[in-house]
């Protein structure tokens, strides 16, 4: 059975540019499926203005759904802020891009560790410090470091404080939002490994967003590619950036450097990803894509699967 | 010839050291990357040369470029300079800009200082900048003010108002690192595209050893403070020798080749106001001895043309290819 | 642009409105006029006659009622001391009041703006400690403090100018100077505040990286970024002219607005009082309006989020 599995997801938003035209409706997510396994890592890339981090937050329930439906465990996820969401929220945690922000400067880091046990009320006083105890070796802290307070640690040290909290119910789900982009290269490295490991060890499921397709293809097991709140792509982490096939996919991996090659101007994706409240017509790529056919400013295309294990949303590529 | 000459360059906050004599030349034309982790002074070096540090930073050494020394020159030699022979242009653009003037007055503003442009030949000139750096509808946008633009336009018009003093030297702070990927690399074919059709000399500072790669020359790796290794681009991102620029390329993830478990780099950076005797980076080196805890290596040349700091370097012999690095 | 200036007028005239509304139910339910007008010792049939020609034995909102409608044919009542029009008694005196205020309020930007300005240039010298001082004396010293101070310095001891009175300009320096002190210090607090932040912004780092002088970094890049909060201040400052000198006008015997005020409270001045109050809220209101549209003018991410498109 799946963990997690959503269907037709959307949510949208209501901007106002002025205090005297009517809102505007701003699909963040538009129509979104996708299923993950116990254990899976699945990564969600795209540029700013994607929706990937609004589709994380709706996959904990934290953002409702404005359409759709998410099944956590095989039952319908219950309404934000019920007994049984909050119950159902020690099995699913999430984990911000800055630590300092998520974690509160006046706790010391085992007290801040051991919160989510004492909010759904597990354990012991003395066993909750147990087990923050050996939270933080587990990630990677020293006991000795319990009485310290966020300010004393390192950017790196403070999101291992923040994993272990996440880690304190013993998830089945893990949220992580940027988790690794406030962070230099060498320590990026570190927590990188870190978040393997505790997939290795614990069977965690994860959902890893991030704009660096680099990290993502390191920790995740299959890659879902947004563009304007829609996935346009979706395989395996090895497929995906060696053989993308939508030309989004294509323009996003081929911005990436790699170390010591020269840039390639041929490849560069042209123009901005546009105002989410403007959504071009049909494919909402069309206007950036060197492939633009004259249909593909008509019918929205369908994610559809071109292999077992692949999805793409581009007719022009699966013709 | 020799655009511009550091020579121990010092920089204090405090009285807590944080860049430690940095010796650096920069020649027309050329392309120099500076790559290091936050706090290895790879900005400050540059801010320093053109005084734009606060007033608490004690600042020696010497900054030579025509003819004068920029750090003991004082205001008026500065801002000769700077926008004119050398220019600058930083991270998040979106608050590099002023946000109460419209863009074409900012971009004027620098035509009038360095090239005496006012009234309708500024605007003019300001309109083909514009252009010129990829800015649609430039006669039009010329007065829109910096929130109606993305991040990534911004940046191309901070490029525009660097172009606009004609400078022998760019300064690009970290100029991509909050901006998209697709954008990133929108932003790296302009300046390499500029700098093509000007002819103007470039320094690259970033910590994105890809980045840094895809547009420069030559690259000074730098740890806390210190230049550790510097190199033209091909032999260095070939076989870095300092074991700090290997552990950085280890410690990044690559787009190919098979998903294996990544090298960090152990420990963190040291704190400026407690930095280890010797070699600052012995404390997380896997090759350190007893000697680097006590002695502090300094830059030599190398047989091979680049310059390193360290008294057992990666050997010359295991090259970093693509698959040596996994295997 | 059109639409959101008639907005904020319809809400300027509902404010006031509130605030006359509040101050008739407050007034009639502080004491009786006709006891205070009359004195206690008054015989019945006279308090009854003054209760019945002034409308006083009506039902609340029958007399709220009829003042509403005073207010829509601009009639403001009579004063019942001298029985001239309550609104002509207010505005004759505003000049009087004008002529401390204004000039206290110039002496408050003219000095105020610059040294904070100048102590956010030259942070932890030792003007800008002075500075700093003497803020926070200015704005924590009571106006009748630091006017009974004044008087005592500056009228008895030395002689120099008069203890009250309107008789000449040499009358309205030390309340001008009891006004403008505290509002000095504010200002300099404000504006100090608001270069420095603005002062570490990367746009200015920006700026002097293009070889602008630091001269006109501070005036053409710093000061109009800084300027919002100022002018948040000033606006505030300008919502009081009429009404912020009634403790000065008290102790100077400067025959001004507030001293009509507080003479009229005493007397259960009904209408007079109200009239007052009616200015005052007006004037509150006319400058909160002004500064919303100065922000539009100063700072044009505000314009976008406060104008129509």
């Amino acid at each position: 059975m799946m963990l997690l599995e959503a269907h037709g997801l959307v949510r949208t938003y209501l901007t106002r540019k002025s205090m005297f035209t009517p809102p505007e409706a701003v699909r963040a997510v538009d129509g979104v499926d996708l299923v993950l396994a116990p254990g899976e890592a699945l990564g969600l890339v795209g540029e700013s203005g994607s929706g990937k981090s609004t589709l994380g937050r709706m996959l904990l329930g934290i953002d409702p759904p404005d359409a759709g439906e998410i099944r956590f465990n095989g039952a319908p996820m219950p309404a934000l802020g019920t007994a049984s969401w909050r119950k159902l929220r020690a099995q699913m945690q999430m984990v911000f891009q800055d630590p300092l922000a998520a974690l509160d400067r006046r706790l010391p880091i085992a007290e801040q560790i051991a919160e989510p046990l004492a909010i759904h009320g597990i354990g012991t006083a003395s066993e909750r410090n147990d087990r923050a105890r050996s939270l933080m070796a587990q990630v990677g802290l020293r006991v000795d470091q319990a009485g310290r307070f966020p300010h004393e640690l390192s950017g790196g040290q403070r999101q291992r404080v923040v994993i272990a909290r996440a880690l304190a119910t013993s998830p089945r789900l893990l949220v992580c939002d940027e988790p690794v982009s406030a962070l230099d290269v060498s320590i990026q490295a570190q927590v990188v490994n870190l978040l393997r490991d505790l997939q290795d060890r614990h069977g965690i499921a994860m959902v890893f967003i991030s704009h660096d397709l680099k990290v993502v293809r390191n920790i995740c097991d299959r890659v879902a590619v947004m563009y304007l709140g829609r996935i346009v792509e979706e395989a395996s982490s090895d497929d995906i950036f060696s053989s993308p096939r939508h030309p989004y996919t294509r323009a996003l991996a081929a911005s990436v450097p790699i170390p010591g090659a020269r840039l390639d101007p041929s490849t560069l994706l042209q123009g901005e990803p546009p105002n989410p409240a403007r959504r071009p017509e049909g494919c909402a790529f069309h206007p950036r894509c060197t492939l633009m056919r004259p249909g593909c400013a008509g019918a929205v295309p369908r994610l559809l699967p071109t292999t077992p294990t692949r999805r793409s949303a581009c007719p022009v590529v699966a013709a | 010839m020799t655009l511009v000459r550091i020579r121990d360059l010092r920089v204090a906050f405090d009285g807590v050291p944080v860049l430690h004599g940095i010796n650096l030349d920069i020649s027309a034309g050329e392309t120099v990357g500076l790559v290091g982790e936050s706090g290895c002074g790879k900005s400050v070096t540059w801010l320093a040369a053109l005084g734009l540090l606060p007033a608490k930073a004690r600042i020696t050494g010497t900054v030579e470029t025509a003819g004068s020394d920029l750090v003991s020159g004082g205001r008026s030699v500065l801002e000769t300079i700077r926008g004119g022979r050398i220019a600058m242009i930083f991270q998040d653009p979106s608050s590099a800009l002023n946000p109460v003037r419209r863009v074409g007055q900012q971009i004027a503003e620098a035509l009038r200082l360095h090239r005496g442009l006012r009234g309708a030949a500024a605007r003019a000139e300001a309109i083909s900048l514009l252009d010129r750096v990829g800015i649609p509808d430039a006669a039009r946008r010329l007065d829109l003010y910096p929130h109606e633009f993305s991040g990534g336009q911004c940046q191309r018009v901070m490029i525009a108002m660097a172009l606009a003093g004609q400078p022998d030297l760019l300064i690009a702070d970290e100029p991509t690192t909050a901006l998209d990927a697709t954008i990133q690399a929108q932003i790296l074919a302009l300046l390499t595209e500029v700098q093509r059709e000007t002819g103007m000399a470039m320094v690259f500072i970033s910590h994105d050893l890809g980045a840094v790669g895809a547009v420069c020359d030559r690259v000074a790796v730098m740890y806390a403070g210190r230049i550790v290794e510097e190199a033209r681009r091909e032999p260095l991102f070939a076989a870095p020798r300092h074991p700090y620029t290997r552990g950085l390329f280890d410690a990044i993830p690559r787009l190919d080749g098979p998903r294996s478990r990544l090298v960090p780099i152990p420990g963190t950076v040291p704190d400026p106001k407690n930095t280890p005797a010797g070699c600052a980076f012995s404390p997380r080196c896997a090759r350190a001895t007893s000697l680097c805890a006590s002695e502090r290596p300094t830059l030599l040349p190398q047989s091979d043309g680049r310059a390193l700091a360290c008294f057992h370097p990666v050997p010359a012999a295991t090259l970093v290819s693509r698959e040596g690095v996994f295997a | 642009m059109i639409s959101f200036v008639l907005i904020r007028l319809l809400r300027a005239v509902l404010t006031v409105l509130l605030v006359m509304t509040f101050a008739f139910f407050v007034l009639r339910l502080s004491g009786d006029p006709a006891l205070i007008m009359l004195g206690p010792d008054a015989p019945t049939e006279a308090v009854a006659a003054f209760r019945a020609a002034w409308g006083l034995d009506d039902p609340l909102w029958r007399q709220y009622l009829s003042y509403l409608h005073g207010i829509v044919t601009l009639d403001f009542g009579v004063s019942m001391r001298d029985r001239s029009p309550a609104l002509d008694l207010v505005l004759e005196r505003i000049p009087a009041t004008l002529a401390l205020t204004i000039p206290a309020l110039i002496l408050k930007v003219a000095i105020g703006i610059p040294a904070g300005v100048y102590a956010a240039l030259h942070r932890q010298s030792i003007a800008d400690r002075g500075v700093i001082l003497l803020s926070v004396m200015g704005f924590t010293l009571p106006s009748f403090v630091l006017g009974l101070l004044l008087v005592l310095v500056f009228a008895v001891q030395l002689g120099w100018f008069p203890s009250g009175g309107q008789d000449s300009w040499r009358h309205a320096v030390l309340p001008v100077l009891t006004l403008s002190i505290g509002g000095i210090g504010i200002l300099a607090r404000f504006s100090r505040s608001a270069m420095i932040e603005v002062l570490g912004q990367p746009y200015i780092r920006t700026a002097l990286a293009k070889g602008v002088s630091w001269r006109d970094v501070v005036w053409k890049h710093a000061l109009p970024n800084a300027s919002v909060p100022i002018v948040t201040i000033i606006g505030f400052m300008i919502g009081s002219l009429v009404a912020g000198a009634v403790v000065v006008e008290s102790i100077f015997s400067w025959p001004g607005v507030g001293r009509l005020l507080i003479v009229s409270v005493a007397n259960r001045d009904l209408a007079v009082v109200q009239a007052i109050l009616m200015v005052i809220a007006a004037t509150m209101v006319l400058a909160n309006l002004c500064v919303d549209i100065a922000y539009g003018l100063l700072d044009p991410r505000l314009r976008a989020r406060t104008t129509a498109a």
